[in-house]
């Protein structure tokens, strides 16, 4: 609980630093009455609200605030937050969370029951700065079924609760409902932490999917197998590697440098320019992720 | 007449029961020229029987239909409110009207409707002024439906509803309209909606000489497309045939376009700027659906299907 002061003070610096006066005390004022009366539809209106009074411009964090954000919550990242995002975070964690959690609860998940789109991003998005960390799994794993994309993707990118918190299950349907949707992969957080086996091979199974039906796979997608990859690998290795697309031979020759079986590194040997580009740094699946166009994978994916 | 719609037309249809449609009406009326559209809060073509039914509707319209509409490039806003024929059910109303507050308040609900009179009993009665007061409460515009029978009685009284529940004319819509109740609302200083569907409301042949007759302060045009038998290119269509008809552009853009958008646009939550220049955060969000990542072009989905093609990929 003393993390929950620190965030939600940290969040209140972020809103001084864009907000008028007036703004803000508004804000404070709605939360104030809130802690007070404890009227639920005050909460839920003041929640639906805010964006009308804070704004909804990007946040832009400094370096600073991106910094304290990554001390104060490992793997918070502020990046692609906005001001009305902030201002519901705040919201969220001045819920009573010490003196009357079973009502903070219960608020919570009427939020998340009656919420619009920016909502149920915001609320995603606060996932990992909630006390009780524990007790959002269910939840989170109801965003990872969510039809709106940009749902998903507030659970599923850039945020750290998902790697620390889901099984096995439910991390693998993550990752596939990912590419399914096309949504990149590298900013999965804890992405090589939580590679396994049996997501390796569900991986494989969606690739040869997809080329059966004529249709582009994420290249990022090799990355999921590169651990895992056995000999049976081989005929979808080279396939990468002699594709008419740059991106797939790309990502051939990562697989080949990760995979730990002999007979699927032994496939780079005749590319010693592509092992040198990722010895040297030049090609990673960093690089790799930075040079796909995820439109064009969204609209095949489609 | 054949239908193609010059690129300078672009249309808002501000009554329309999008969930009830398919991804080929989006893409066809996104092509057409159609860049927002309101769907007012309604009743599914049979009645609710518990108020889980209600609530799972009402996210639908700020959370699903809205996404759904923007991967077609379409803007999607929504009225909140109790239909007349389900406030016939004392129970559920009531407990309907406990959800009402929560939803009114949320971003893209541009008024409280539709509501108003079906029968015209004492139930509904009772729930179109408790909806009215809300609406005075929350500061908020009122979309009428004008029943379908008994019509010029029913209109009537829902505008004097309006007005003893302290409501401006101008912050209400009356949807529905006809040749027999304009004059009155018009001359009320009410908007007056008219709906093209077929057979049972407005013709679009009619809606050019109701222009032609009445001018274009204050009128808007919209589909009402839902389960029946209607036309989610409602709005397009009537524009191009008073662009035929010899109806001025101006008055065209008024019916079209404009009014619908100096009407809800009272609301504070229906501004041009939400599809001419969307905030970089819903760009990410909803309107590009797939990333969100930023600097990157909103994706608009294509239409799957092509009446002229037996090649489905």
């Amino acid at each position: 609980m003393d993390n929950l002061h620190g965030i939600r003070n940290f969040l209140h610096s972020c809103l001084r630093r864009q907000l008028s006066e007036s703004d803000l005390s508004w804000l404070e004022q709605q939360q104030a009455t809130i802690s007070e009366t404890l009227k639920d539809t005050l909460f839920f209106t003041t929640f639906s609200r805010l964006p009308q009074h804070v704004g909804k411009q990007d946040l832009l964090p400094t370096d600073i605030e991106r910094q304290a954000a990554q001390q104060l919550r490992k793997g918070w990242v502020l990046d692609d937050w906005s001001v009305d995002q902030v201002a519901r975070a705040w919201l969220l964690l001045g819920l009573p969370w010490e003196q009357d959690a079973e009502r903070s609860h219960r608020w919570l998940q009427l939020s998340f029951t009656h919420g619009d789109v920016a909502e149920l991003v915001a609320l995603y998005q606060c996932l990992p700065l909630l006390p009780f960390p524990e007790h959002h799994v269910r939840r989170a794993a109801e965003g990872i079924r969510s039809n709106m994309t940009a749902v998903f993707n507030a659970v599923a990118l850039a945020n750290p609760y998902p790697a620390e918190y889901f099984d096995d299950v439910a991390w693998n349907q993550l990752v596939v409902k990912a590419l399914f949707v096309g949504t990149p992969l590298h900013p999965i957080q804890g992405f090589d932490r939580r590679l396994n086996p049996q997501l390796s091979q569900m991986l494989t199974d969606y690739a040869h999917e997809r080329w059966a039906a004529g249709r582009s796979v994420n290249p990022e997608l090799w990355r999921g197998v590169a651990l895992f990859a056995t000999a049976e690998h081989q005929s979808d290795v080279q396939r990468l590697l002699t594709s008419a697309n740059p991106l797939e031979r790309d990502a051939g020759a990562l697989v080949c440098m990760d995979s730990p079986e002999p007979t699927v590194r032994a496939l780079l040997t005749p590319y010693p320019k592509q092992r040198q580009r990722i010895q040297s740094g030049q090609l990673s699946w960093a690089t790799l992720y930075r040079s796909i166009t995820f439109s064009d994978v969204a609209s095949a994916a489609a | 007449m054949t239908f193609s719609i010059p690129e300078r037309f672009k249309f808002i249809d501000p009554h329309a029961h999008m969930s009830s449609r398919t991804t080929d009406d989006y893409a066809a009326m996104r092509e057409a020229g159609v860049v927002a559209v309101i769907e007012p809060a309604f009743w599914w073509g049979q009645p609710r029987t518990s108020v889980g039914s209600f609530q799972d509707y009402f996210s639908s319209l700020v959370g699903w239909e809205r996404f759904r509409a923007s991967q077609f490039g379409i803007r999607h806003y929504c009225t909140m409110g109790l239909n007349s024929k389900e406030a016939n059910n004392e129970d559920l109303a009531e407990a309907v009207m406990e959800l009402l507050p929560i939803y009114a308040a949320k971003e893209g609900v541009v008024a409280i409707g539709e509501i108003g009179y079906d029968d015209m009993t004492a139930l509904e009665e009772r729930y179109f002024c408790r909806q009215l007061e809300l609406a005075k409460e929350l500061d908020m515009l009122v979309m009428v439906h004008t029943p379908h029978r008994d019509k010029k009685a029913g209109t009537k009284r829902s505008m004097d509803r309006c007005l003893e529940f302290g409501l401006k004319p101008s912050q209400v819509i009356m949807d529905h309209n006809n040749e027999e109740t304009v004059e009155d609302v018009l001359s009320r200083g009410f908007w007056a909606a008219f709906t093209i569907y077929p057979n049972t409301k407005m013709g679009n042949a009619r809606m050019v000489e109701v222009v032609r007759q009445y001018g274009s302060d204050r009128i808007i045009v919209d589909s009402s497309a839902d389960w029946g038998v209607s036309d989610p290119l409602a709005v397009p269509k009537t524009a191009m045939l008073m662009l035929e008809r010899g109806i001025p552009e101006e008055q065209i853009h008024d019916v079209c376009y404009r009014n619908a958008l100096k009407a809800y646009g009272q609301s504070g939550q229906f501004n041009e700027e939400d599809w001419l220049n969307p905030a970089p955060i819903d760009q990410r969000q909803v309107f590009s659906g797939n990333s969100v990542l930023r600097g990157q072009k909103p994706q608009v989905e294509q239409p799957s299907h092509n009446p002229d093609l037996v090649l489905i990929e």
